[in-house]
């Protein structure tokens, strides 16, 4: 059969070894640059070298490089999907097969992701299909506030997922931080400083090029002075330590502020406490996730430059720390100046993003709502969740000098009724097929007139 | 998979257990006690339709819900109930209040067969765990209805950003029969009697696979394998059947549900993901003689949707879910469209208090994923998977899910065409009253929870 053809061809594909970057260029498509603007009509996408070199009209082809007519389809960077745990599971219910969450181990914020990743988990695979070319993977907390470090990864065929290990430390500050650190709130910031402290001596103690966060003046608001020996960085690793020694290793850039801190928060409060925290250590990354109710406290969101990935479309109290949420919570922000993704983790699967993106542009047209264009709504899931990331101007966006990822799309992206066509990674086209295309195929048809459906592969 | 993100993000948590339905719709109890000695159905619907004024839908592009779409259509419906449906040559009596819906969209009301509101509510609190009586495998003497809490926010969410008119709650997952379930009309109350949706027929929520046998098995009980599961069912019909055939004059909560199942009144809604189940479920129906309505969730349905359609069993599901537990693996976003292709009915479900806020949308995706692989469905009938089919499996089709007149008014005007992502409910009305008005800050229910909280009556 054709499909058998099609298949055999594309499995000796995946077998091969690493395609290099194919030159190409696509013309007479809608394009979408993925940095907030509006999409264009009749324009071309040129990627040599694994690199975007032009996007937009005007543009000449470079001769030498294939053209292919793009006509009646959207083309648009690869999606960047923030925050996700793909590669880290197979079956979320089978334990065995999911590597998300370490509630037993001893290690806390040590834990890192980057040996973890399966670049050939179905999920990588299924959401390469869906347009998703880079992707935050991070653990989730289980025996501690601290989840562990995230790593930055392609969705690429070949197994070199793992583009920037120990990118981010995640931490949970929420009523889920609060259980975390053994029952509320308060030893949850306890538990924070602490670590914080003792990886700040640590860090003097290593020597290590940086050197610790440097405490700024703490005062109470009242006369009671707050004993030194709290703020001074004095942990004794001795005689006095909650932290094992990888733990407290790998705090150590995030108390520097070399490495980002995804703190995880909902309610306003919660936001206000961590945004404070730089006033205690100032050299903090900061990158908020979640906030349901950050729309409450977007000002100061945006005063203090700290970038959120929220969530979309939460728009009901699940926890009390959600009293607030609503559709229009993105919206909202982003009117106030903050820097906003849409998190790929308050969603079922992270393929949702455009359709989560398209929601909110829908919400431009509900009075008293706040929604985004559909440029910013783009830009919510490929160059904004890029700059939070670290890769601005790299990843999530077609100009020049940007990785050639991109997505080729049978229509709108994020209208629900539209999926990609082809898919690139730094410039190499990728395979779209996964389990579920294969089951799709198998069953186009129920006839086993002359052999079980076992033998349709 | 959806464990770990929900630690993560607390922010859209649902149950993970997805459950499964039963229907219960107040009896009614002449009827019940015409077949035979039944107890009068207690705690009998008190819901009123709301007053409405008579409206005239026009210039909208119309989706009967049935199957029909009609350009710059006519809707006429009061005192409410469905009037007329039509073209716009259709006359508008006098006395009716025009709406413009040129560029506009109106279909029935959204109905969700599979939903857990009320019975597992936001906040979602252990205080709120209300939907799996986990203590027995066997509990069909429960009632869904006795756990609803009519102040859940999430009616409000499904209303005005869903547009759903109808829903049926149903006990969860963790019991092989989980009891009954109740169809509600989604109109704000301060009882669940006054949002039961009057005449409509109960269901009986079971459940196959995993969840009962993890359960269970986990108690050191049996079940603890898919052959339990069936044993225990099994066992328990025969013992049904027993007490159908006599006088049925001792009470008995559990085998009085099981009898209204065998006596047909009851309809089953069973939760089973494999293809292989499902078609055991079948079997183990003709067995007892009994029948299954719908099987919920049905992630591998389209590998018996020959079976599915030979016996007349409704497939209500989710259009690309898959892979958050094992019997979930070959989930595939074509379920839907090769269900069609088969002639089975296909149902779009939420089991989701946040799904059942893009029911419309969910089966968008389904259509568009069966279009790529040469299966045309055509929007009409997309429309019909998330209100006459939902209807259908649900027992209420011969008074909603559908426009036509004489039919409740249950009616949504959409601001652009429903099965795009970037359309929402404009106005939604329930028996003819305005429920919801996206333009009027003030027709837009807020639950006793969310008074003087942060968000009070924000658009959500």
């Amino acid at each position: 059969m054709i499909r058998r053809t099609l298949l055999a061809a594309t499995t000796a594909l995946a077998l091969a070894a690493p395609a290099a970057a194919q030159d190409f260029a696509i013309t007479n498509a809608t394009v979408a640059t993925g940095d907030g603007s509006a999409p264009i009509e009749n324009a071309t996408v040129v990627v040599q070298g694994g690199k975007v070199v032009a996007a937009g009209v005007n543009v000449q082809v470079p001769a030498g490089v294939p053209v292919s007519d793009g006509s009646g389809t959207w083309v648009t960077p690869g999606i960047f999907a923030t925050v996700t745990d793909l590669g880290l599971w197979d079956v979320g219910a089978v334990g065995e097969s999911n590597d998300t969450t370490a509630r037993n181990s001893p290690f806390s914020a040590a834990l890192d992701t980057a040996p973890a990743v399966n670049p050939r988990s179905q999920h990588v695979l299924i959401s390469r299909a869906a347009g998703i070319t880079r992707a935050a993977v991070t653990p989730s907390a289980a025996s501690s506030i601290f989840a562990g470090q995230g790593s930055m990864i392609d969705l690429g065929d070949d197994p070199q997922a793992v583009r920037r290990p120990r990118a981010f430390q995640f931490v949970e500050l929420g009523e889920a931080g609060g259980r975390l650190a053994g029952g509320s709130r308060t030893a949850a910031h306890t538990l924070l400083r602490n670590a914080l402290r003792e990886a700040s001596r640590f860090g003097e103690d290593s020597g290590l090029a940086g050197g610790p966060s440097r405490p700024a003046e703490v005062t109470t608001g009242d006369d009671i002075p707050i004993d030194p020996r709290l703020v001074e960085s004095d942990a004794e690793r001795a005689t006095d330590v909650l932290l094992t020694r990888f733990d407290a290793a790998a705090l150590v850039p995030v108390v520097t502020g070399h490495q980002p801190l995804y703190v995880h928060v909902e309610r306003a409060a919660d936001i206000r406490s961590v945004l404070g925290l730089r006033r205690e250590f100032p050299q903090l990354d900061l990158v908020i996730v979640g906030a349901s109710e950050g729309w409450m406290v977007a000002d100061e969101i945006a005063a203090a430059g700290v970038p959120v990935i929220a969530n979309a479309l939460t728009d009901l109290p699940a926890r009390f720390e959600q009293l607030a949420s609503t559709q229009s919570n993105i919206g909202r922000m982003q009117d106030a100046g903050v820097k906003v993704a849409i998190n790929a983790a308050a969603m079922e699967q992270p393929r949702y993003l455009p359709h989560f993106a398209g929601n909110l542009v829908a919400l431009a047209s509900v009075p008293r709502a706040a929604g985004l264009s559909w440029g910013e709504a783009l830009a919510s899931i490929t160059s904004i969740p890029a700059e939070i990331s670290g890769f601005g101007g790299q990843l999530g966006v077609l100009k020049p000098g940007a990785a050639g990822d991109v997505v080729v799309w049978d229509g709108d992206p994020l209208e629900v009724s539209s999926a990609p066509v082809r898919v690139y990674v730094d410039g190499v086209e990728q395979p779209l097929e996964n389990h579920q295309t294969g089951l799709r195929d198998r069953y186009r048809d129920l006839d086993e007139s002359e052999l079980p459906k076992a033998y349709d592969w | 998979m959806r464990a770990a993100i929900r630690v993560l993000l607390a922010a859209t948590a649902t149950a993970a257990l997805a459950a499964c339905a039963t229907a219960e719709g107040s009896g009614d109890s002449a009827r019940s006690a015409s077949a035979y000695d039944y107890p009068d159905t207690p705690y009998p619907s008190t819901y009123q339709p709301y007053p409405g004024v008579p409206t005239a839908l026009v210039g909208a592009t119309v989706y009967d819900g049935a199957g029909g779409r009609i350009d710059n259509g006519t809707v006429l419906f009061a005192d409410g109930k469905l009037v007329g449906v039509g073209g716009a040559d259709l006359a508008i009596p006098t006395g009716y209040t025009r709406i413009d819906g040129t560029g506009k969209f109106v279909t029935p009301g959204v109905i969700d067969i599979h939903s857990h509101l009320g019975d597992y509510p936001t906040p979602s609190v252990d205080a709120h765990s209300d939907g799996n009586e986990a203590t027995d495998p066997t509990t069909p003497e429960v009632w869904a209805e006795h756990s609803v809490w009519p102040q859940d926010p999430g009616f409000t969410r499904a209303l005005t950003n869903g547009g759903v008119t109808a829903l049926q709650i149903l006990p969860g997952s963790a019991n092989l029969m989980g009891g009954r379930s109740v169809t509600l009309k989604n109109v704000p109350s301060r009882t669940v009697q006054g949002m039961k949706f009057p005449g409509a027929p109960y269901g009986l929520k079971m459940a196959c696979g995993e969840n009962p046998k993890r359960v269970y098995g986990g108690k050191g009980r049996t079940p603890s394998t898919r052959m339990g599961n069936f044993a225990v069912n099994r066992q328990t019909w025969i013992d049904a059947r027993e007490y159908a055939a006599g006088d049925r004059d001792d009470r008995d909560l559990a085998k009085e549900t099981l009898a209204g199942v065998l006596d047909g009144e009851i309809l089953v809604h069973n939760h089973c993901y494999r293809a292989d189940e499902m078609a055991l479920v079948m079997d183990m129906g003709k067995e007892m003689g009994y029948r299954v309505t719908a099987f919920h969730h049905a992630v591998e349905a389209y590998k018996i949707g020959d079976l599915l359609r030979e016996n007349d069993v409704c497939s209500a599901i989710w259009s690309d879910w898959y892979g958050f537990k094992m019997e979930a693996y070959d989930g595939i976003p074509e379920n839907a469209a090769l269900l069609y292709q088969a002639g089975a009915c296909v149902v779009i479900h939420s089991d989701s208090e946040n799904g059942i806020q893009r029911l419309n949308q969910d089966a968008a995706k389904a259509q568009a994923a069966g279009a790529r692989m040469g299966i045309e469905v055509p929007d009409a009938d997309v429309v019909g998977w998330f209100t006459l089919n939902a209807a259908k499996a649900m027992g209420i089709d011969d008074v909603t899910g559908s426009l036509a007149a004489g039919k409740m008014a249950d009616v949504v005007l959409w601001n652009g065409d429903p099965l795009s992502v970037y359309s929402r409910p404009e106005k939604v009305w329930i028996d003819g009253a305005l429920m919801f008005d996206a333009n009027d800050p003030q027709r837009r229910p807020v639950s006793d929870f969310e008074l003087g909280q942060p968000g009070e009556g924000d658009v959500k």
